[in-house]
C-alpha cells in the first residue's frame, strides 16, 4: 500500500497545486482541543504535522515556543500524542500525519519502541529537527522498514554535494528550510530566491517531493504555488495564541485560517 | 570505553565527534551543518598551525595575563590539618575568571573566518563579560544572551558586558537560567549563521564548541604542571585537584595536562551544584544519575523527566546552574578517570566563609563548592598530599547574594 504521504502528493498534483501541509502542536492548548483543531483543518489540509513538544528547542521561534510550553504546562506525555493521532485517524483514516520533534523525546522512549508505537495509531511519516544526515542513517532505515517515512531537512546552507548524498538517501518526501531562520521567521529573501533553491534541490531527483516550509503566511503563501508542497506552522500556532488571549475559539478560528491558505493556493 | 594516553581527550572523539562512541555528537538542525564543518575545518587547520599558536600565547600573555598565580593557603591549611591545600588562582586572569581563555580564541577565530559578529550565552555572566571584552578587543559586535533570572542575580557581570558595548539580551522563555540562554543563543546563530560567530561559553554543545573551549581552557593545566615542577621538582607522588563542574570547562581545563598520569597519583575531583539542602532540585547530573540525553547538540548525562523533557535545575550558583554537563567529563566519568561528587549552596556557602577568613582569597561561589568537599576531604589526608582547588571566578559578582545570605561583613571584610 502506498503511504498516505504520497497519495496526498499525487491528489495534489492532479488538482494542479501543491499540497497544503500545516503544523500544530500536540496538545495546544489541551489534548482535547488540538485533536479538534486536526479534525476541523484536515477538510482543507492535505497532510497534517502534528509537533511533539519539547522544552528546549533549538530551531523554533516564539510562535511554536509558545505552544509548545502551552502544551507541557498542559500536561501532554508522549503517550497522549499517540492517542490523539490514533483518535484522529479513527475518524479520518486516510489523512496523512507526521510527527515533528527533537530527538531526545525519541531516544528517551527508544527508537524501536516509538517505531512500533508510530504504526500502531497511524503516523506516517516523521521530522526530527535535531537529527541530520548522515546520524540519521540507521534511524531512517529503521523508519522505512516500518513503512514510515523519515523526512529529510535541507536548507539554504546545505552544499550542493551534500544535498546530492541526502537526495540519495532520502525517502520520497523531504523538507527545504526556506532561509536561515528558526521557524515563523519573517521571510527575508524573495519566494523567486526560494523557489530557485527549491528547483536546484528538484533537479537532482524530480520524483523525490520536497516541500517549502518556515516563514510562510497567507501572504507569501500565493507566490510559491510551484514546490509539492508548503508547510505553514508558526501561522497556525499564533492564531491559537492570538484567539486564547481574545477568548475566542481556536478551533473555528485555526480553521478559517487553513481554509483561507488553501484558497491562496488553489 | 577506554581513554587513550597520548591523544589530547579533544581528539579522541570518533568520526561523527562522539566520545566512547556515545557522547557528544552533533545533534543539530541542518542548518548549522555547514557553519560547524567550517569551523571544524578552520579549528582543526589552525591548532596544528604554529603562527596562530604563537598569536593565542602571545595574547594570553599580555592580554589575559598569564601564568595565574599558584599559592599554598598556608592558614587554611593549618586550621584544617590534613593534606596541604593549594590554590590555582585562575581568577587572577584579566576579567576575573577562566571563561577569557575560550572568549579569546573563539574572537581570533570568528576573525579568521571573516565575521564581524560574535555571540554568545551566559549563566553567571562570566563567559558573557569575557566575550564582550574579548569582542572590543579584537573589533567585533557582540551580542550576549543571558536569562532573565540571571540578570537580576548578577548584575556587576550585566553592567560590565554593557561597559565593553555588548547587548545583552534577556531571555524569558523556561527557567530563565542558562539552558534557556544557550538555546536562544542557538536559535540566533540558526538564524544568523552567514554573518555571525558563536561563542558557546563551556566545554558544551556541538563537538566543535565543545573541543575549542577544551583547548583553550587548557592553559590552566599547561600554567600548573610547570608551577608544580617549580615548587617541588617533580609532580608530586600524591596529587588531588578539585574543580567546581558546571559546563565543565575550567575543570577540563584544570586536568587536562595531567590526563596520562594514573590516577592514584594524580586524582581529579569534580563537585557539581547540589543545589539547596532541602530541596530535590540540583545540577548535578553526574553525581545523582541522570540519564543519558540530548541537550543543545550533544548526548550527555543531563537532568530530564521520563518523557525526555529537559528538568528545572536550582544552585545558588548561576555558573553551575545547569541540566546537562560536557560529554568530555562524561567520558572521564565511564572510563573512571575522574570522581564527581555535589556541594550544596549551604556547604558552598560555609567553604567561601572558611576560605576568606584564613585567606586572602576570595573565591566566587562556584569554586566555593570545589572548596566545600576539598576542605573537607583534606582533613582525611596525609600531610604529604597536595591538594589543589581552582579558584576559577572571583566573587565580586556574588556580593549580592553574599550579602543577603552571610551579611555584609563578608562582602566588606574582602
Amino acid at each position: 500500500m502506498l503511504n498516505p504521504i504520497s497519495v496526498a502528493f499525487i491528489k495534489a498534483k492532479q488538482e494542479n497545486r501543491p499540497a497544503l501541509l500545516t503544523y500544530t502542536v500536540a496538545g495546544d492548548s489541551s489534548k482535547k482541543q488540538s485533536l479538534n483543531i486536526l479534525k476541523s483543518i484536515s477538510k482543507n489540509a492535505d497532510i497534517l504535522e502534528v509537533g511533539v513538544p519539547h522544552n528546549t528547542p533549538v530551531a523554533d521561534g516564539s510562535q511554536i515556543q509558545t505552544s509548545a510550553y502551552r502544551a507541557i504546562k498542559n500536561g501532554i506525555k508522549v503517550n497522549d500524542i499517540f492517542k490523539i493521532v490514533k483518535d484522529f485517524k479513527k475518524f479520518h483514516k486516510n489523512k496523512p500525519i507526521i510527527l515533528m520533534g527533537y530527538y531526545n523525546m525519541i531516544f528517551q522512549y527508544g527508537e524501536n519502541k516509538f517505531l512500533n508505537k508510530c504504526n500502531l495509531s497511524g503516523v506516517n511519516g516523521l521530522i526530527v529537527v535535531d537529527l541530520p544526515w548522515p546520524e540519521n542513517k540507521n534511524f531512517a532505515k529503521k523508519c522505512k522498514k516500518k513503512s514510515i517515512y523519515f523526512i529529510q531537512l535541507l536548507s539554504p546552507t546545505t552544499t550542493t554535494k551534500r544535498l546530492k548524498k541526502i537526495i540519495k538517501d532520502s525517502h520520497p518526501m523531504s523538507y527545504f528550510i526556506s532561509m536561515l531562520s528558526t521557524t515563523g521567521g519573517k521571510l527575508k529573501v524573495s519566494p523567486k530566491e526560494i523557489i530557485k533553491n527549491y528547483n536546484k534541490i528538484k533537479k537532482i531527483n524530480p520524483k523525490k517531493k520536497v516541500v517549502i516550509g518556515f516563514g510562510i503566511t497567507e501572504k507569501t503563501i500565493g507566490k510559491l504555488k510551484s514546490a509539492d508542497g508548503l508547510v505553514v506552522g508558526s501561522a497556525i500556532c499564533k492564531e491559537i495564541s492570538r484567539s486564547l488571549k481574545h477568548r475566542q475559539n481556536p478551533v473555528t478560528n485555526v480553521s478559517k485560517l487553513v481554509k483561507k491558505l488553501k484558497s491562496k493556493i488553489l | 570505553m577506554k581513554l587513550k594516553k597520548g591523544i589530547p581527550v579533544i581528539d579522541q572523539g570518533n568520526k561523527l565527534g562522539f566520545w566512547g562512541g556515545k557522547f557528544g555528537g552533533n545533534f543539530v538542525p541542518e542548518t548549522l551543518k555547514k557553519p560547524i564543518e567550517d569551523l571544524e575545518v578552520l579549528f582543526n587547520k589552525l591548532k596544528k598551525d604554529k603562527k596562530f599558536i604563537q598569536e593565542r600565547d602571545r595574547y594570553f600573555k599580555n592580554w589575559i595575563g598569564v601564568p595565574t598565580r599558584f599559592i599554598k593557603l598556608e592558614n587554611l591549611t593549618r586550621h584544617v590539618g590534613g593534606a596541604q591545600i593549594w590554590s590555582k588562582v585562575v581568577s587572577d586572569a584579566n576579567g576575573g575568571a577562566h571563561k577569557v581563555y575560550n572568549a579569546t580564541v573563539h574572537c581570533l577565530l570568528a576573525k579568521r573566518s571573516g565575521k564581524k559578529v560574535i555571540i554568545g550565552d551566559t549563566g553567571a555572566g562570566y563567559a558573557g563579560k569575557m566575550l564582550s571584552m574579548a569582542a572590543k578587543k579584537f573589533g567585533l559586535k557582540c551580542k550576549i544572551f543571558m536569562g532573565a533570572k540571571d540578570i537580576a542575580r548578577q548584575q556587576p557581570n550585566v553592567k560590565a558586558m554593557k561597559k565593553n558595548g555588548a547587548e545583552v539580551v534577556p531571555v524569558y522563555s523556561g527557567s530563565q537560567t542558562l539552558v534557556d540562554a544557550v538555546s536562544e543563543c542557538m536559535r540566533f546563530w540558526v538564524a544568523n549563521c552567514d554573518t555571525t560567530a558563536m561563542c558557546i561559553g563551556s566545554t558544551v554543545g556541538p563537538a566543535v564548541f565543545v573541543r575549542i573551549c577544551g583547548w583553550s581552557t587548557s592553559q590552566i593545566s599547561r600554567e600548573l604542571k610547570v608551577q608544580l615542577i617549580d615548587e617541588f621538582g617533580s609532580i608530586p607522588k600524591k596529587l588531588k585537584l578539585y574543580n567546581c563542574v558546571g559546563g565543565g570547562s575550567s575543570s577540563f581545563g584544570f586536568w587536562n595536562e595531567f590526563m596520562d598520569y594514573d590516577k592514584r597519583q594524580c586524582e581529579f575531583i569534580g563537585v557539581e551544584a547540589g543545589g539547596p539542602a532541602k530541596s530535590k532540585k540540583h545540577a548535578a547530573p553526574l553525581t545523582y544519575g541522570s540519564k543519558i540525553g540530548i541537550l543543545h547538540g550533544a548526548a550527555q548525562y543531563v537532568n530530564q523527566n521520563s518523557d525526555g523533557q529537559i528538568e528545572e535545575t536550582e544552585s545558588i550558583s548561576a555558573g553551575l546552574d545547569y541540566p546537562g554537563i560536557s560529554p568530555l567529563h562524561c567520558f572521564l566519568k565511564d572510563t573512571k578517570r575522574a570522581r564527581y561528587t555535589a556541594a550544596s549552596d549551604e556547604q558552598a556557602l560555609n567553604a567561601y566563609k572558611l576560605v576568606t577568613k584564613f585567606e586572602k582569597l576570595r573565591p566566587s561561589l562556584e569554586p566555593s563548592h570545589a572548596f566545600a568537599v576539598a576542605i573537607a576531604e583534606s582533613k582525611k589526608l596525609s600531610k604529604d598530599t597536595i591538594v589543589i582547588v581552582n579558584s576559577c571566578g572571583d566573587a565580586y559578582k556574588d556580593r549580592g547574594i553574599l550579602e543577603k545570605r552571610l551579611g555584609k561583613k563578608y562582602v566588606k571584610s574582602n
